[in-house]
């Protein structure tokens, strides 16, 4: 499975968003990887993505791209990142 | 909390109870704080202002919580972090997280070294209690100590 976490300059959100979301993929034994990246690098290498993880603003920016786009609203609840994952998982 | 977040807030970094009427005031003080313990050019702070005029307030990452940063640029001297806490929040136009009272900037010089800094910025500001400390800090020897 290929994750792309996808912010506006790939150093901030987008990273928190990686870790986090690695953290909640290994409590559900869910088999990823997942890759940090900026819109550009995310349109370049997005290619195959099953998922990309972003925030609400930028989701408009990113549609059009293969996968599931899922927006979280606060990159450090692992609740909120757990059960969108499991739903866009379904 | 640990070392890596005690070096990257470098000294002048840390800027409490600031009056700031809007996110672009917060960001100049927060762009101050890189400037001063010299992790950025002064650069840095309009690349900041820049990248949210781009993209929004996507920075607003957390409620109440703001990351202002832009791209690893020449601005950048070496990877740090600023605080910068609003006496009043400041509405930032973030549909779920406004309004913000903690504005952290954040400057790297490339995409993956500051890694280990990102992974101790999150378990800091994950925990409520954490930023409530960090939110209420009246001296910037508090919020060390309490860094550290």
């Amino acid at each position: 499975m290929k994750i792309l976490s996808v912010c506006g300059m790939g150093i901030g959100t987008s990273v928190l968003l990686k870790m986090n979301a690695e953290k909640v993929l290994e409590a559900m034994g869910v088999e990823a990887e997942v890759i940090a990246a900026d819109i550009t690098k995310a349109k370049r290498d997005g290619e195959g993505a099953d998922i990309i993880l972003t925030t609400p603003e930028l989701v408009v920016l990113l549609e059009g791209m293969p996968g599931k786009i899922v927006p979280i609203d606060h990159v450090f609840d692992l609740t909120e990142i757990r059960q969108k994952l499991t739903t866009a998982l379904l | 909390m640990n070392s890596v977040l005690q070096q990257a807030f470098g000294e002048g970094s840390i800027k409490l109870s600031q009056e700031c009427l809007s996110w672009r005031e917060s960001f100049e003080v927060a762009g101050a704080g890189l400037v001063e313990s010299k992790r950025t050019l002064s650069s840095y702070t309009q690349e900041m202002i820049q990248a949210f005029e781009e993209l929004g307030p996507y920075m607003v990452i957390a409620p109440g919580i703001a990351l202002a940063h832009g791209r690893p640029s020449e601005s950048v001297l070496e990877t740090g972090l600023s605080l910068v806490t609003l006496k009043t929040p400041v509405e930032f136009g973030s549909s779920s997280n406004d309004p913000v009272s903690l504005v952290i900037g954040l400057a790297a010089v490339d995409h993956d070294s500051h890694i280990d800094l990102m992974a101790a910025l999150s378990e800091l500001l994950m925990s409520q209690e954490s930023v409530n400390l960090l939110l209420n800090a009246t001296n910037e020897s508090d919020v060390r100590s309490y860094l550290s």
